[in-house]
């Protein structure tokens, strides 16, 4: 079927008001033009497709970003972690990067402009490989212009998180971010990611996790900001290799999570959570996850938990594909929505495909207001009502939380989201 | 202390009365039990004292040391002395055993006036009172109820009791599911309680543990409505005969 002209018309519109990064390496200049070239194809994303039909990608292919106003100060999420950190302020790094023992760290600048084989191999390769079968035209968007992010290495265990602070100083600064990571064999890394780095936001991280390594990813955004944003992540892993995600948006106007994974590797292991708390009219939190299980004995698990008040809206689009020849499968998806007030919905499209015979793969989706009768028990102990309500909606988020390896960092995000739960009740 | 006055009660969303003129007194310093066949009425007094939604009241009052019961919402009856220890207790997963009794706790003190107990103040007075009904520091730490077995959960209501001290307290069926043990276990946390400020109401459908909670007074309720009241042989005679005869007797 032919890409409506309005839908290319869209696409150039972005490619124009984002401008061509120059100065790169011959490797840096086709991939980039190879990124354009897949966007002007798939045209910019529109309301009739059908991954984008519960939320409105209007705000993110706008050329500019609706102001968002500036947060009130507060404590950064992971203040307190000894981290290696960068800030990223209004979409631009302003902190310069130094590696840290077993870890390489470069600006996407620079790793551009230079003839770095690991990144050369990576850059655009994983978004390109996961336009299939399903296009995902704003990561395209993102490889052929971003000018922003970092290169990572990691040969050892990295003896401290990377943690990427997001600041905002401008109500309208549109940020678009592409990092690339690339774990070594047997390397450890974990990720860490707070504030809010531009009013909107377009970040891309491709992840190339080989043999025996783990990454560990952890965002946490706090309910200070109006951003709008889409988050993207490209993976694949290696041969008994790990990746956990996890992410937590507390408020925002539009949140939107992509991850795309690729087990590629024998008995490799792949976890997504997520979580929100969502309240007013304005908000849409949206994850869309494509696990695709290439290799035997994998395990994929993708827990999602959304607390949902006012006329908020949870959306959870998640897909298990099982490849032929990938036995042993074991697949697990749960997305559920708490449903604090009736006008709030939750809209979740759970997919199975599978092509191999010994597999085990359950999903399940469930989405309800708050257990009436535990509500009485609590509020029968003298528990009032609001309070009782929150306990709940700890509980609920609790489990999505549970799925974060750190105990240390955990606790941090429960207590975290406790503080965000009685500051909204 | 407490004061039922021809409650009368129908189900919110259909037309079914469930009480139909209750009349009840529990004088402070004593215990009332009530008995009666399945379905007569006596856990939806008990919900409909502690304010669960879904029953109207559509005549007739209750209220605790004068104060109107039903108007209030279930966590401000709960502050004010009325304690519900329920047939079916619910489970919280998620929700920690300790989380939920400090919070439970502090709430009522908060709505009092009073001060919050430290948590460290709080832990080494929840310990003593578990222990002495032989719910294990474990136990605590679990999700309220959750994997409970039905003797643990009567048990975690009467723990629950113990910590707030409520001068009213309403026991559905505390009984039902307890071994011999348990039940004595039960039994002395009553007991342990019983003062001239506190009041009971406890329902039960046996004599077992009457033995060991001597009431003042019993009541039996049939078909939405107390059709007599006696000292504690009445209990006795139901166990040896049944409520054939007291229902024909009321006709
Ligand atoms: N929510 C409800 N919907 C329909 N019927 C109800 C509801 N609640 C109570 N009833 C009915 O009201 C009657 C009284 O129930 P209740 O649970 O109060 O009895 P009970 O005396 O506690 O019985 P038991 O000794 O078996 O515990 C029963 O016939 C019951 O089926
Ligand atoms: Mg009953």
């Amino acid at each position: 079927m032919a890409v409506p002209a309005r839908k290319i018309d869209m696409a150039e519109a972005l490619l124009a008001a984002h401008p061509a990064p120059g100065g790169e390496a011959g490797w840096a200049a086709s991939a980039r033009a190879a990124a354009a070239s897949r966007l002007r194809a798939s045209g910019a994303p529109v309301r009739r497709d059908e991954y984008w039909r519960w939320t409105d990608p209007a705000s993110l292919t706008a050329p500019a970003p609706t102001p968002a106003p500036l947060p009130e100060a507060t404590a950064p999420v992971f203040a307190g972690v000894d981290a290696l950190e960068v800030v990223i302020e209004d979409g631009r790094i302003v902190s310069a990067p130094e590696g840290m023992e077993g870890v390489e760290i470069a600006t996407l600048a620079d790793a551009m402009s230079r003839d770095i084989h690991w990144a050369k191999d990576l850059f655009g390769v994983l978004e390109a490989n996961g336009q299939v079968p399903v296009t995902r035209p704003l990561a395209a968007l993102n490889t052929a212009v971003a000018t922003e992010g970092l290169a990572i290495r990691v040969t050892g265990k990295a003896p401290r998180p990377i943690l990427l602070r997001g600041r905002r100083k401008s109500d309208s600064a549109d940020a678009v971010l592409h990092h690339v990571i690339r774990l070594e064999p047997g390397a450890e890394l974990t990720v860490l990611e707070d504030g809010g780095p531009g009013a909107r936001v377009n970040a891309l991280i491709e992840a190339d996790v080989a043999d025996d390594a783990a990454l560990h990813l952890i965002r946490a955004s706090g309910p200070e900001a109006e951003r709008r944003g889409v988050w993207q992540l490209f993976a694949r892993l290696g041969r008994e290799s790990a990746l956990k995600a996890f992410a937590i948006a507390a408020g925002g106007r539009l949140t939107r999570t992509e991850q795309v994974v690729e087990l590629t590797g024998d008995d490799a292991a792949v976890h997504l959570a997520g979580a929100c708390l969502g309240d007013g009219d304005d908000f849409t939190h949206d994850d869309t996850v494509f696990v695709i299980h290439d290799a035997e004995r994998c395990e994929s698990r993708q827990v999602f938990k959304k607390v949902l008040r006012g006329t908020a809206k949870g959306v959870f689009q998640g897909k298990i594909l099982v490849k032929e020849g990938a036995q042993k499968t074991d697949g697990y998806q749960i997305s559920q929505g708490l449903l604090l007030d009736e006008r709030a919905e939750f809209l979740a499209k759970p997919e199975l495909e599978i092509y191999a015979d010994d597999v085990i793969c359950s999903h399940g989706s469930t989405c309800g207001a708050a257990d009436e009768n535990a509500l009485y028990y609590l509020r029968a102990r003298g528990i009032p009502k609001r309070e009782a309500e929150s306990l709940l909606v700890l509980s609920f988020l609790g489990e999505a939380i549970e799925e974060i390896e750190d105990e240390d960092l955990a606790e941090i995000l429960r207590e975290q989201t406790a503080a965000w739960v009685k500051a909204g009740a | 202390m407490l004061a039922i006055k021809n409650l009368h009660v129908k189900l919110e969303e259909e037309d079914k009365v469930i009480l139909k003129g209750v009349d009840l007194t529990v004088e402070a310093g004593k215990v009332h039990a009530i008995m009666g066949p399945n379905g007569s009425g006596k856990s939806t007094l008990s919900y409909v004292l502690s304010g669960r939604d879904g029953y109207e009241v559509t005549e007739g009052e209750a209220s605790l040391d004068g104060e109107d019961l039903l108007d209030m919402d279930p966590e401000d009856r709960a502050a004010a002395g009325l304690f519900l220890a329920f047939q079916y207790p619910v489970e919280i997963p998620g929700v920690g055993n300790m989380t939920f009794l400090r919070t439970a706790l502090n709430a009522q003190r908060k709505a009092r006036g009073e001060a919050e107990m430290s948590a460290a103040e709080f832990l080494k007075f929840v310990r003593e009172k578990a222990a002495d009904l032989e719910i294990s520091p474990e136990m605590l730490k679990r999700s309220v109820n959750v994997g409970f077995s039905g003797g643990e959960k009567k048990r975690n209501e009467i723990l629950q009791m113990a910590v707030l001290a409520p001068k009213m307290c309403i026991l559905d069926e505390t009984d039902s599911g307890l071994d011999v043990d348990a039940m004595k276990l039960v039994a002395d946390g009553v007991n342990a309680l019983r003062d001239a400020g506190r009041g009971f109401l406890v329902i039960t459908h046996y004599q077992r543990l009457l033995d060991h909670i001597k009431p003042d007074v019993v009541h039996i309720m049939a078909d939405g409505r107390i059709i007599k009241t006696g000292g504690p042989e009445l209990a006795l005679e139901v166990e040896k005969n049944g409520y054939a005869d007291l229902l024909k007797e009321a006709v």
